[in-house]
């Protein structure tokens, strides 16, 4: 369907992209003229831009109606909205955490808010895309931003090192996802996820099943399942806390994009075969996750691990191939990011100076030194461990729901067993903070509005499991098919 | 009816509770107790508001949930109103009961330092005990219920640097939880049995339940109603204080007055009455449940009563009368007269919190010297207090006009209509429990107002800690002195009176026990009292102490005939036509006034004017005639000053057996195959495999690579060569 006539009306769906590309153009110059000694000025002005991206997605976001654009490159319906308004929300909220911690190390500069917004304007194109060219030029522009952004202490060894692996390891997927699209393209002809859906009905042939398992692997590597996991605990050590908490925010929501864009939409006829190649991935993911997470010392080795395994339960919402199953695979999404995004801030706002609160031991009775930080961080452990009435629990159990209702038994009591596992190491967090005596280390961060914003994460995690209500049925609104 | 009200009606106390415990600091004393009273007001207004619009205005009854949090194999777990005529009821005693209480605590907690937590607390309970009326399912009925017992044991528990007062909400905590298990036995056969929680649901199956039975083994059965009603009965018994779950309450003194007041007489104790009338749609169709809770209320009102004419501090005498009253409210419900029962809940409600807060008043005018011979005749020192603490108690007695007549001797008839089994027994028990009720009573006010006045040279002779007297030391001296009762209380309960006892015999300076362990602060508090005469407490004492007497003087004549023998309750309450004591009754009832003329004939009169006559001679007319008399009758005197020995039961026979077998469970059971075997070995196991897999995590590179390319292959050979 070409357009005919182009006018301002008929790019308005794509308002956030617009928004956010010139946005990034603006904060470079603003960056340039601010000059070495006001840094804090392009981090003021990037939240600001991030606010008022936010608040203009969700004016618009309630349009309801599914538009394509670009000659259907370009899909704009309510999900992609809405996890664009999460997008500019979440990395917000990132962006503040760690602005002291960045300004600590001299990593304050304008670039890194750049990047930032670059990245993100990937996720947002994932968000939206319609057509297989669309999802690889989002996924590159998302995971080139991030390269840059993990190595950009390049003072680091270990960063440069952990950059070096993602580049390599991500270089790999992203040939093997290339190389699934254009097989599928090649016994299609369409690379538009619309057509697609249409053309691949009834028994596949081997050549499309070729091109699947490729994508399958691409999907598993950018999300994180076991084997294709390898990169991210290295990458979650290596980079600067900041960046281990930016990528593991914003990002995580565009390969819940990815995923159902070109699993869910493009290929939904070939759902039975993904989505026995899902269920073992999320065995081995929700096993490996949980079982090498215990051995961890270093909380962000901890939370890498802990995020394989959550990743393994978001992948199990996919298993279930049905509208309800991936609904519950986006509230998971959703939900992790909060509580990850509030986990992070933790360690961020832990770490100080000349100081990284990375091990285990530094949250040794951090209670007695700190008690609000601590009871934030017990509350947010307490909801990824599961555990009502946080929203944590609410994240799991609609999983194990719809994987009962699709007459997965066996992935139930996976699922339910290794959630025993990995309680643990999420509780031994606690016990470390309130039961130890402790651990010399320099203050935490005192700053009001950061320790606001966490507050609010935190609050957030209680509250959403209080009244799950109205998050639920949003999840179960932006997915009917 | 609007929701919106309903639901401002609990949330306004713990809005208001939560601004003043997390907040106490910044809103400062003043601002606590005035956000508090604001809540609990304005609660207790639209109570009134929703008792008008029910019962006058004839609004129909509201029944549904205002917000479920999950549904679960078709069990809803959700917040949901059933207000009723009962409920509406229940709403204005407990909110009208906390408003007094919350401005009677701006004197009495005046110069304590937990200002702000107490009114947190208690602002709190009135939360938790609204949520409890309020529920229309068993779920909430469950939350509402834990609740209260939760804020009761921070309350007991409120000087918490008292090891008696530890000791006191330990005891309280624990035994209610023995009454919690029979309760969620209950609510859990009614689930088995409905798969339902609501109330609605539950009561409708009710009739087709009578037939069902618990099959136990192939020749004994129990019917399935018998065991849902028992059980939640157990669950009645530990919260409102029944024998033999019955011991929390007089310990539970350990608390600020307010509190004694608030929870232990006029509010959360009638929890259970409140329960068993609410669920007499289940109740009604086993007389064997019925039975049990006549017996356990009948042994209850006579025997506790008993115990009240011993005992020698004030605010232990009043928790004895409660016991005993509790006692009368629930063998009403075991005759089915539910709607008695709950009458004299409401007229019991306000005469015994008027009785607490007086004697909370009599403490502070005796600058916190809770025992009875070291008082009298403080009648002249403390006019409003006495003259509002003799209306209570003649409320109490039962005399003509005055509330606790009506509701007391409708009780008494209706027992005597009644033909269950244990009627006869239940009968003796309550018409002697007159008499009983009627001699403590008019002892504590003999004691207290009148006679000599024995306060000024109080120290001069040693004193006995014989019942764990003297516990209220009060704000400031909360460290000060550790009652003989409560040390010892760690050893063991029973052994503590022995030796208090004994103590008494010998005439030893109880004092030693008092400063013993460095409590000199203690004593020297106590050598103030001497200097300075009782005196009259402050208005927002008083004020509180009139409010109440008002209603105990008026409530019962003029609602005896609609909440009792009319349809006030309409359908909130249903009985059975075979066991309607009260229809009977209803026939010869003419007019409130005609039936207090009636009163001055009846039996029950003469026997508290015989109790009243009883208490002048001995402690009034000829002191020595008690000692006499103690001194004859020494082993009642023995089995009465040791609570019939059920403290020491419990401590050395219940707990050594409950210890002995969680001893033995946790050495056997738990360290040996569940810590070692299952739990350790397996995270032993867990442990073993996490560090295993963790060296596939090598660092290099081409192993990432590796790894990544064996997925691939291993994928593509399962799909494409199956």
């Amino acid at each position: 369907m070409p357009e005919t006539d182009f006018s301002l009306a008929s790019v308005a769906p794509a308002l956030p992209e617009i928004y956010l590309t010139v946005m990034v153009c603006v904060v470079l110059m603003v960056d340039v003229f601010a000059g070495q000694t006001r840094r804090g000025l392009t981090a003021t002005f990037t939240l600001l831009t991030l606010a008022v991206g936010a608040g203009l997605t969700a004016m618009y976001s309630h349009v309801g109606v599914r538009t394509t654009l670009f000659n259907g490159l370009y899909v704009a319906d309510e999900l992609a909205w809405v996890l664009k308004l999460f997008g500019f929300l979440f990395v917000a909220f990132a962006l503040l955490y760690s602005r002291t911690y960045l300004n600590d190390r001299g990593l304050l500069r304008g670039e890194y808010f750049v990047l930032a917004l670059t990245a993100l304007l990937g996720v947002f194109v994932l968000a939206s895309a319609n057509s297989l060219l669309t999802v690889y030029v989002g996924v590159e522009l998302l995971a080139l931003s991030v390269y840059a952004m993990v190595a950009f202490d390049r003072e680091s060894g270990i960063a440069a090192e952990s950059a070096m692996k993602y580049f390599v390891l991500g270089a790999i997927a992203s040939g093997a996802l290339l190389y699934g699209m254009s097989m599928i393209y090649g016994l299609t002809g369409t690379l538009s996820i619309d057509v697609l859906a249409d053309h691949l009905r009834g028994e596949p042939s081997l050549g499309v099943i070729l091109g699947l398992v490729f994508i399958v692997v691409a999907v598993a590597f950018k999300m994180g399942a076991v084997p294709f996991h390898m990169w991210l605990p290295d990458v979650y050590h290596g980079a600067p806390t900041a960046v281990t908490l930016f990528i593991s925010t914003a990002p995580k929501l565009a390969y819940f994009a990815l995923a159902f864009r070109l699993l869910a939409e493009g290929l939904q006829g070939l759902v039975q075969d993904w989505s026995r190649m899902l269920a073992a991935l999320a065995v081995l993911t929700l096993i490996v996750g949980n079982l090498v997470a215990l051995a961890q010392t270093n909380i962000k080795r901890l939370l890498a691990y802990s995020t394989i395994a959550n990743v393994g339960f978001i992948v199990l919402g996919f298993v279930a191939g049905t509208p309800a199953g991936y609904s519950a695979a986006l509230y998971y999404t959703i939900v992790y990011v909060l509580t990850t995004l509030g986990s992070f801030g933790v360690v961020v706002l832990a770490s100080r100076k000349g100081f990284e609160a990375d091990e285990l031991d530094h949250y040794k009775g951090l209670h007695a030194r700190d008690p609000m930080l601590a009871f934030m961080m017990m509350m947010l452990m307490f909801s990824t461990a599961g555990v009502p009435p946080f929203v944590g629990f609410w994240a799991k159990l609609r999983i194990i729901q719809e994987l009962w209702a699709t007459n997965h038994p066996w992935l139930v009591v996976i699922a339910a067993a290794v959630s025993v596992v990995g309680a643990f190491y999420y509780l031994r967090v606690v016990k470390l903070m309130y039961f130890d005596a402790p651990a010399d280390v320099p203050d935490t961060e005192r700053q009001t509005g950061v320790r606001f914003a966490l507050g609010l994460n935190a609050v957030a995690v209680l509250v959403l499991g209080i009244l799950p209500g109205p998050l639920l049925d949003l999840c179960a609104r932006l997915i009917h098919q | 009816m609007n929701p919106n009200v309903l639901l401002a009606i609990p949330l306004l106390p713990l809005i208001a509770a939560i601004i003043a415990g997390v907040f106490g600091r910044q809103v400062g004393r003043a601002g606590a107790h005035t956000v508090t009273i604001a809540g609990v007001a304005i609660s207790c207004a639209l109570s009134l508001y929703v008792l008008k619009q029910i019962y006058f205005d004839g609004a129909p009854t509201f029944d549904a949930p205002v917000y479920t949090w999950l549904v679960s194999d078709g069990i809803n777990i959700q917040v949901g109103f059933l207000v009723d005529r009962l409920t509406a009821l229940m709403m204005v005693v407990v909110t009208f009961v906390s408003l007094c209480v919350h401005v009677y605590t701006i004197g009495y907690m005046h110069d304590d330092p937990g200002y702000q937590r107490f009114f947190s607390y208690i602002s709190l309970f009135t939360f938790s005990m609204l949520m409890l009326v309020m529920s229309n399912n068993f779920m909430q009925l469950f939350f509402g219920w834990e609740a209260v017992g939760v804020v009761s044991y921070l309350l007991i528990g409120f000087w918490y640097t008292r090891p008696s007062a530890i000791f006191a909400n330990m005891k309280a905590f624990i035994v209610n939880r023995v009454g919690d298990f029979g309760f969620i036995v209950g609510i859990a056969a009614i689930v088995y049995f409905t798969n339902s929680l609501d109330y609605k649901e539950a009561f409708a199956a009710a009739p087709q339940l009578v037939s069902q039975n618990i099959v136990l083994s192939h020749t004994t059965s129990v019917a399935a109603l018998t065991v849902i009603c028992v059980g939640l009965f157990i669950g009645a018994m530990g919260k409102s204080a029944q024998v033999p779950l019955h011991v929390w309450l007089p310990d539970s003194m350990e608390g600020p007055t307010p509190i004694s007041a608030l929870i232990h007489a006029a509010t959360m104790v009638t929890a259970g009455i409140f329960m068993v009338a609410r669920m007499s749609p289940l109740f009604e169709h086993s007389e064997t449940a019925l039975t049990f809770v006549l017996v356990i209320g009948a042994t209850t009102a006579f025997f506790m009563g008993l115990l009240g004419v011993v005992n020698n501090d004030i605010k232990r005498v009043v928790a004895y009368s409660t016991l005993s009253q509790l006692g009368y409210m629930t063998v009403a419900l075991g005759v089915s007269a539910y709607s008695a029962a709950i009458f004299h809940l409401m007229t019991h409600a306000f005469f015994k919190a008027l009785l607490f807060l007086a004697a909370g008043s009599v403490i502070i005018g005796m600058h916190h010297e809770q025992d009875m011979r070291k008082m009298g005749g403080l009648a002249k020192y403390m006019p409003i207090t006495a003259i509002t603490c003799w209306i209570g108690a003649l409320a109490l007695v039962g005399t003509p006009f005055l509330s606790g007549f009506y509701s007391k001797d409708v009780i008494i008839e209706a027992v005597g209509e009644s033909h269950r089994a244990a009627a006869t027994y239940a009968y003796w028990c309550v018409l002697l429990g007159v008499f009983v009720t009627s001699l403590y009573t008019f002892r504590m006010l003999f004691m207290t107002f009148h006679g000599p006045e024995r306060f000024r040279h109080a120290h001069g002779h040693g004193h006995a800690e014989e019942q764990g007297t003297a516990g209220d030391p009060g704000p400031g001296g909360a460290l000060a002195h550790a009652p003989a009762f409560a040390t010892a209380g760690a050893h063991g309960h029973g052994s503590a009176h022995t030796s208090a006892h004994a103590a008494e015999v010998s005439h030893a300076p109880a004092h030693a026990v008092h400063s013993s362990g460095g409590h000199g602060a203690g004593a020297h508090a106590h050598e103030e009292h001497d200097r300075s005469a009782p005196h009259e407490s402050p208005a927002v004492v008083t004020v509180p102490l009139i409010a109440l007497a008002i209603p105990s003087l008026l409530i019962g004549g003029l609602t005896v005939s609609s909440v009792v023998f009319g349809d006030f309750f309409g359908d909130a309450i249903f009985v059975l036509e075979r066991n309607d004591v009260l229809g009977e009754l209803a026939h010869e009832f003419h007019g409130a006034i005609g039936f207090a003329l009636h009163g001055f004939l009846s039996l029950p009169f003469w026997l508290a004017l015989a109790g009243a006559a009883t208490a002048w001679l001995f402690f009034l007319k000829k002191p020595s005639l008690a000692n006499t008399t103690a001194r004859t009758f020494g082993w009642l005197r023995t089995i009465l000053v040791n609570k019939y020995f059920f403290d020491w039961i419990n401590e050395n026979i219940v707990a050594g057996a409950t210890r002995l077998l969680g001893r033995s469970l946790w050495r056997g059971g738990d360290a040996a195959i569940i810590d070692g075997a299952m739990v350790n070995g397996t995270a032993a196991a867990m442990g073993r495999l996490g560090s295993l897999l963790r060296h596939v995590q090598s660092g290099y590179l081409y192993s990432y690579a590796f790894w990544m390319i064996i997925g691939l292959a291993v994928l593509l050979g399962w799909f494409l060569w199956r």
